[in-house]
């Protein structure tokens, strides 16, 4: 569906925005949901560092303790430790995620974040928008829309993270 | 009603027989051929073929649990679960509730035996006076009510001056000695076998010294007294050494195998399975071995089941605080049979048929366990290669406190024969 | 959200009955599951929904104040609603048996029991008759699997791996359940294990574990990376196993001059309460080779690891 080029494109679509939403760049937090939502805050830093020399904090929020399935899942999700520069009062957090689907993972990681404290605003970049959404979040930042059935699963590669050329693509659930 | 046991494989080895024959019964005794000539008399006909056709056989280490502990077993129950083993007597232990340290219980169990028991019950009687181990219980007057053997099972006299007056005192009345090998400080609380497993598993270990001890003060004795000791359910290598020596000087000591002990080995506790808790414990492969040794070279002539019924809400506890033992009585024959006979080759059937009828009879000093004629007609047919499957649950006994559940075997008591009547077939 | 398809262990049990089960994957997997929930005690609020809703009773048949409210307060953390039951005050003195005060429970929707008990094998009994989780807290002297996971977590924090390395531990070892899952767990992990102590609390059955047994602690400690004193329990000790606390001391403390016998960085360990002057010399606990406060940090956090796995599993 999309390959290394169209993804670096994405990428830097999202970083523009964020710049030019957010005047006050040095209040800004990039927030990275793992495994691919911090490499792709990385990415995102580093953009826009290239745009306004500036480096912008990021952290890691690991939402597996937050989310709200906890005990109807079959196995649970591996777990990294958090790690959020602080403190967070007068920041904007904006929690970074590969694919929103459901808004789920974005609710989780809203929690997840109050735990650390009580930042000023709280945003939400996604590369890929999936639809589907099943709780009331919107995406402050997209990527690239990406109509799917909800039978079907989108695949992402990151470079430095799979180890394969970036690429996303999407696949039909076996029934 | 008179019998006839056709074409089976009669084993009587009391007469040195082993041979396909017919077997009459008439009027409750074994008859010789000639009694039977009388064209009047109904003969009913059992079809022996391929049937081992023996005495009936004896346990002489039975709880039956009365009187006290009904809600565990009954003498009634406890007579069919016998006679469903194939087994026409047993020996009951004292340890009820009273203890059977008094002619007046001794009385009871007889009376309430005569009056519901399929099998014929031969009480014991206590050693000491509540089994407490501290004063002698009245052991003369155990014998005129009709004790066959003193023993204090469950457990034992620590004193060994006490102990040994009771031998000497047993000797006059000319009561055998049954004693459970235990000695209190060695043992502690242990509950398994010392050794890896409880090592493991960090519960405290009932040591092989804790048996062997009290093994070799009975040696000590039986030979101070010059009177017999009973060793009963030994389960130590160490054990059937001391008794192999003794035996050899002519020591008048004996010992019993329950099949438990040679059937599982320490490692069935490791789940903490309160039916592989038992006392003695389950002790490791040496030990089983020597066992299989003592009995195939005869040190060890008995065999017993220390057949122990608890109610399932008794035994489905913490281990820690679980009752010790298992019920025997129905499964005794087809684990021997299995481990001696089929399976290790220890001994051959006719020998084991030793162990039940002639040994213990002569121990007890009992006219039975013999096929000879103008005794009693208690006879046990056994199908040596009947294959079964043992259900607890559908068993006779009140209990089924057993690790044998759902076990396979090959042979089987198949009729059972007390004073001429079956008492229970197949 | 997506995962990166890596071969993923996947925890399976309800229960945490003991070290001896586990292999060595899952103890990892309990240990790098700690290592995020340690970070949750850094954070300004220390709460994570992962239990919420979820009632964790603390069936504590046998007292302990500090195990029961380390549970109690990982439990909390994760968001559970707690309830303490100790012996006296439950209806086991009324002769209600384990079972069934047990199954009440679970009747009343205890989704998690944490059991201490002073019979081996007690939470293995319930957890084979009841659908909630049982994390054994203490049986007997059989095991106390977070006990040992909180000190192979202490270790590998501070040394980086457990394999390789040389653990002495000292003292009663024979009613420990503390000694045994420690045991097992470090030979899962690959280290070398020593049992020091009075041979009537060391016997050399010990050996057939797959450990050293050595009477000579002197000869033992030059060695050692790691040394994990353990408590000489008055409650169970029998004055047929040694004659007293000043023999004791003489032959087997950690005294101050022992203790320049240790290398530099070895670790002294202690699962607690510490008799001080005793296991070891009063000094050593504070100083700078002991972790034992480390450990009972990392207890919260192996045990909000331990809660979390066994009960997130479905039933």
């Amino acid at each position: 569906m999309l390959e290394a080029e169209a993804i670096g494109r994405a990428l830097r679509r999202i970083a523009h925005e964020i710049v030019e939403r957010n005047p006050e760049l040095g209040s800004v937090i990039l927030a990275g949901i793992p495994s691919r939502g911090v490499e792709i805050a990385r990415r995102l830093a580093g953009i826009i560092e290239s745009l306004r020399q500036i480096r912008v904090p990021t952290g890691v929020i690991d939402v597996s303790m937050h989310r709200d399935d906890v005990g109807t899942r079959a196995e649970l999700p591996r777990m990294q430790a958090s790690h959020l520069p602080l403190p967070l009062e007068n920041k904007t957090v904006i929690i970074i995620d590969d694919v929103f689907f459901t808004g789920r993972t974005a609710r989780a990681a809203m929690d997840a974040i109050s735990s650390f404290g009580r930042p000023a605003r709280i945003q939400l970049a996604a590369l890929i928008d999936r639809g589907h959404r099943e709780l009331p979040i919107r995406v402050d930042y997209v990527g690239k829309n990406l109509p799917t059935a909800p039978g079907e699963r989108v695949r992402l590669r990151l470079e430095n993270v799979d180890g394969e050329p970036d690429a996303v693509w999407v696949v039909k659930e076996k029934t | 009603m008179n019998t006839l046991i056709r074409n089976g494989r009669i084993i009587d080895p009391a007469n040195q027989r082993d041979e396909i024959g017919d077997l009459f019964i008439v009027d409750g005794r074994i008859a010789d051929q000639s009694a039977i000539r009388n064209p009047q008399s109904e003969i009913a006909e059992i079809d022996g073929d391929n049937l081992i056709v023996c005495p009936g056989l004896i346990d002489l280490h039975v709880h039956l649990r009365e009187p006290g502990f009904g809600w565990k077993e009954t003498i009634e129950s406890g007579a069919r679960a016998a006679a469903a083993g194939g087994f026409t007597t047993v020996v009951c232990m004292p340890n009820t509730s009273p203890a059977a340290d008094s002619p007046s219980t001794i009385a009871w169990i007889k009376d309430r035996a005569a009056e519901v028991a399929c099998v014929n019950v031969l009480p014991t009687g206590a050693i000491s006076k509540g089994l407490m181990g501290e004063e002698l219980a009245p052991i003369g007057s155990l014998a005129q009510a009709g004790v066959v053997a003193i023993t204090d099972d469950g457990h034992c006299v620590q004193n060994n001056e006490l102990m040994r007056r009771a031998v000497e005192y047993a000797r006059m009345v000319g009561l055998p000695l049954f004693d459970h090998c235990q000695d209190y400080n060695l043992v502690g609380s242990g509950v398994v076998h010392e050794g890896y497993w409880s090592t493991l598993l960090g519960l405290p270990g009932w040591p092989s010294a804790g048996e062997e001890a009290i093994v070799m003060r009975n040696v000590l004795l039986a030979e101070l007294c010059d009177h017999h000791i009973h060793c009963q359910h030994i389960s130590s290598a160490g054990s059937v050494r001391i008794l192999r020596e003794a035996q050899a000087r002519g020591v008048k000591i004996s010992g019993e195998v329950c099949p438990h002990h040679i059937a599982l080995t320490d490692d069935a506790i490791q789940n903490f399975d309160t039916n592989a808790k038992m006392n003695p414990p389950l002790r490791a492969k040496e030990d089983v071995a020597a066992l299989l040794e003592g009995i195939a070279d005869g040190t060890i002539a008995i065999l017993a089941s220390d057949h122990a019924p608890h109610a399932k809400f008794e035994k489905e506890v913490e281990f820690d605080a679980a009752p010790f033992g298992i019920v025997g009585l129905e499964t005794e024959l087809g684990l021997f049979l299995d481990l001696l006979v089929h399976k290790n080759k220890t001994i051959d059937l006719p020998r084991l048929i030793e162990m039940f009828t002639t040994n213990p009879a002569r121990l007890l000093q009992i006219e039975a366990g013999t096929l000879s004629p103008g005794r009693a007609a208690d006879v046990t047919l056994i199908d040596p290669e009947l294959e079964w499957t043992f259900d607890a649950k559908a068993s006779q006994s009140l209990s089924c406190n057993t690790p044998f559940n759902g076990r396979k075997f090959k042979g089987r008591a198949v009729r059972t024969i007390v004073g001429g009547q079956t008492v229970w077939k197949l | 959200m997506t995962e990166p398809g890596k071969s993923e262990m996947r925890w399976q049990r309800k229960d945490l009955l003991g070290i001896r089960e586990l292999s060595a994957e899952e103890i990892v997997f309990i240990l790098d599951t700690a290592e995020a929930f340690k970070e949750v005690g850094t954070r300004e609020i220390k709460k994570v929904p992962a239990l919420r809703g979820k009632t964790l009773v603390n069936f504590f048949v046998e007292p302990s104040t500090r195990t029961r409210t380390s549970f109690e307060i990982a439990a909390i953390r994760l968001s559970a609603d707690v309830i303490n039951i100790s012996a006296g005050s439950s209806s086991l003195t009324k002769g209600e048996t384990l079972k069934d005060t047990a199954k009440i429970l679970e009747a009343n929707h205890a989704d998690l029991i944490v059991l201490r008990h002073s019979s081996a094998g007690a939470p293995q009994f319930l957890a084979e008759r009841l659908t909630s989780s049982i994390i054994n807290a203490g049986d007997g002297a059989h095991e106390h699997p977070t006990q040992a996971l909180l000190d192979l977590y202490t270790i590998r924090q501070r040394k980086g791996a457990v394999a390789g390395l040389h653990v002495v531990i000292i003292g009663d070892i024979l009613f420990s359940r503390v000694a045994r899952s420690n045991i097992f767990a470090l030979l899962k992990l690959g280290a070398r294990v020593t049992l020091v102590g009075p041979s009537t609390l060391v016997p050399r059955e010990f050996e057939k574990l797959g450990v050293a047994v050595s009477y000579d602690i002197d000869e033992v400690l030059p060695s050692a990376d790691v040394v994990n004193l353990l408590r000489i329990q008055h409650e169970r000790q029998r004055k047929e196993y040694f004659p007293g606390i000043g023999e004791y001391i003489r032959l087997f403390g950690l005294t101050k001059e022992r203790a320049k016998l240790l290398k530099p960085d070895c670790l002294i360990m202690h699962p607690g309460p510490i008799n001080r002057g005793v296991e070891l010399d009063s000094d050593l606990a504070d100083g700078a080779q002991s972790v034992i406060l480390e450990q009972v940090t990392n207890g919260l956090a192996v045990r909000m690891a331990v809660l979390y796995l066994c009960g997130g599993i479905s039933a």
